[in-house]
């Protein structure tokens, strides 16, 4: 509104006759990539990889498309996991069954946090959702379900609706891929729905959208609640990968990291966060077994495209003269 | 909802404010402030620069809250009601600095304005192409107002003036009972001025707008009443040949009148 300026327009490209056709390319090539990449990479690594990939793509519905940084996804993300890690072992629930208690677990408490959270804006909402975020990561701490500093050990992968065995790690990997798809497919349709049009708006001129007599709060409430599910959906996929629901996936810096990989990717592009994920897994993994400490990679790694990618990687690319003739759009 | 305080021959008040007052920290910014809109009628909000003007607007629309007094709006109390219920009962505003949405398409602009109304704003699961089918309302209001050359461009592309009438357009899309324009033609060219004039006369035909506007040989071409506000109060009110002799008002806009 006042004092923001308008982003310099920019020289129009035009857009390349066949980039519809590049596109489904693209990701034809990606899809079957990751068909192939167990072949060559290890299945475990890989998962976690999608896993966090579903992670920061579902955290970025909030922070690129609806505007709003939540500093406690880690809530939902570790929430899931415990939830269906203990349906799953404990109640001896169906792999499906515990995914779908994680995703409604997470749901529900989005639907506390938003609640809450939405009334207030920028940093405000940002520390409302660290603090609703510590309160539930002293309640895991303490609660019995959650077996504390153990968490939730050798969890049973089980067989999907009674028939798959998900023991198999290829199976598995096929299993979580499927997941990522259908994941990215509902952000996308959210995204390019009259809803997310709205939402869109909002984050453009959110005064204008009230005085169009747009409810604003219960917009953003409803991205909040879907963001929250689909992280959830992640959590819980992350708990059958490792068979393990732990302390670390509740704590503030689970948060903060998937800001990181979404900054990193790019926000407000569907494979920002993708990439920004992969990225981050990447650099954790292979840096794990060195001696160089991991954090302070990341860290420099992460200075460095703050500073110069200030769109994240893939957001450049889509800003870049190939990147709009290719028909790409960042939104931000 | 008949129209108590308006003379005989006036149509219906759909908007009234009786005894508005609103404080900042101790300062009084409006005070005291009655106002009747009336149907089909075009009331002007004029006064000198910090008159309390756009604070009126925001006090009216409910983006504010005010310390003091009442509102109606079509007969109902206000005087509590949030702004976005406000804009759905039929109070629609624009903005002083121009209010829209810069990385949308001109057309994508309306659409969301016919979005609400037309219960598509909720649906997460249906495919963008689900809001094709209010694109022939919204190109009518395009053609209505010029735009239709201008379709597909990002409104931040727009010149100033353009959108200011993109602005005109949203709103109307709304088909609000009552319009509020807050200085719709600031900053326009000599013949964008003729042409926002000339639309918002024939919007007023079927509802009623008040403007805050400086252009007072707008004012005098265009606006049934006018409403004279210094330092928060009102100090005349009545049509334009009346205000424009009162001699308070000559005395504050003494040097200011172009």
């Amino acid at each position: 509104m006042a004092g923001k300026s308008e982003p310099a327009a920019t020289e129009t490209v035009a857009i390349h006759a066949k980039a519809g056709q590049i596109k489904i390319a693209f990701l034809a090539i990606a899809l079957v990539a990751l068909i192939l990449a167990p072949q060559f990479l290890y299945p475990i690594f890989l998962m976690k990889l999608l896993c966090f990939a579903l992670f920061a793509a579902a955290f970025n519905l909030l922070l690129g498309y609806t505007g709003l940084l939540s500093f406690g996804h880690a809530t939902f993300f570790g929430g899931a996991a415990y939830f269906t890690a203990h349906a799953v072992k404990v109640w001896g629930w169906s792999p499906e069954a515990g995914i779908l208690l994680g995703v409604l677990g997470a749901a529900a408490l989005g639907l506390v946090m938003g609640a809450i959270a939405i009334r207030r804006q920028g940093i405000y909402f940002a520390m409302i959702t660290l603090a609703l975020s510590q309160m539930f990561y002293f309640f895991c701490l303490q609660a019995r379900f959650t077996h504390g500093e153990d968490g939730i050990q050798s969890v049973p992968r089980g067989r999907l609706f009674g028939i798959i065995n998900l023991g198999d790690t290829m199976t598995m990997y096929f299993f979580v891929l499927t997941v990522f798809v259908i994941g990215l497919l509902i952000i996308w349709r959210f995204v390019n729905s009259p809803f997310g049009m709205i939402l869109k708006s909002i984050r453009e001129n959110e005064q204008r959208a009230i005085s169009l007599g747009y409810s604003v709060s219960r917009y953003k409430l409803g991205a909040f609640v879907m963001s929250a599910a689909l992280t959830g959906l992640a959590g819980g996929v992350k708990a059958l990968v490792f068979q393990f629901a732990t302390l670390t996936d509740v704590t503030w810096q689970m948060s903060g990291e998937v800001i990181l990989m979404t900054l990193l990717g790019g926000i407000g592009t569907l494979a920002g966060p993708v990439f920004g994920a992969g990225l981050v897994v990447t650099l954790q993994n292979f840096l794990a077994t060195s001696d160089v400490p991991v954090t302070i990679i990341t860290g420099l790694v992460f200075m460095v495209c703050v500073l110069l990618f200030r769109r994240g990687l893939v957001g450049e690319f889509f800003a870049t003269k190939l990147g709009r003739k290719l028909g790409f759009r960042s939104e931000s | 909802m008949s129209a108590v305080a308006a003379e005989v021959a006036d149509p219906r008040v759909v908007l009234s404010a009786r005894g508005l007052g609103k404080d900042f920290a101790g300062f009084t910014a409006v005070n005291d402030v009655d106002l009747d809109v009336h149907h089909a009628r075009i009331h002007a909000l004029i006064g000198p620069n910090g008159a309390g003007k756009t604070t009126v607007f925001n006090l009216l629309t409910k983006f504010l809250q005010p310390t003091r007094g009442r509102i109606e709006l079509l007969g109902t109390d206000i005087t509590q009601t949030k702004p976005d219920k406000v804009a759905r009962m039929g109070l629609v505003r624009s903005f002083q600095i121009s209010a829209v949405f810069p990385h949308l398409t001109v057309l994508e602009n309306v659409r969301v304005a016919l979005q609400r109304p037309n219960g598509l704003s909720t649906q997460f699961w249906l495919p963008l192409s689900s809001l094709d089918r209010l694109n022939a309302r919204a190109e009518a209001l395009l053609a209505d107002l010029g735009l239709t050359p201008y379709r597909d461009s990002r409104a931040a592309d727009l010149s100033y003036g353009r959108k200011r009438v993109l602005e005109i357009a949203t709103t109307l899309a709304l088909d609000p009972e009552v319009l509020l324009l807050d200085e719709p033609m600031a900053g326009m060219g000599q013949e964008d001025v003729a042409m926002v004039a000339g639309i918002i006369r024939e919007v007023a035909t079927q509802r009623a707008v008040l403007m805050v506007e400086h252009n007072l040989s707008v004012v005098a071409d265009i606006c049934h009443h006018v409403t004279v506000l210094q330092r928060g109060e009102i100090i005349a009110a009545g049509d334009y040949a009346t205000v424009s002799a009162d001699p308070r008002v000559r005395t504050a806009y003494m040097g200011n009148e172009e």
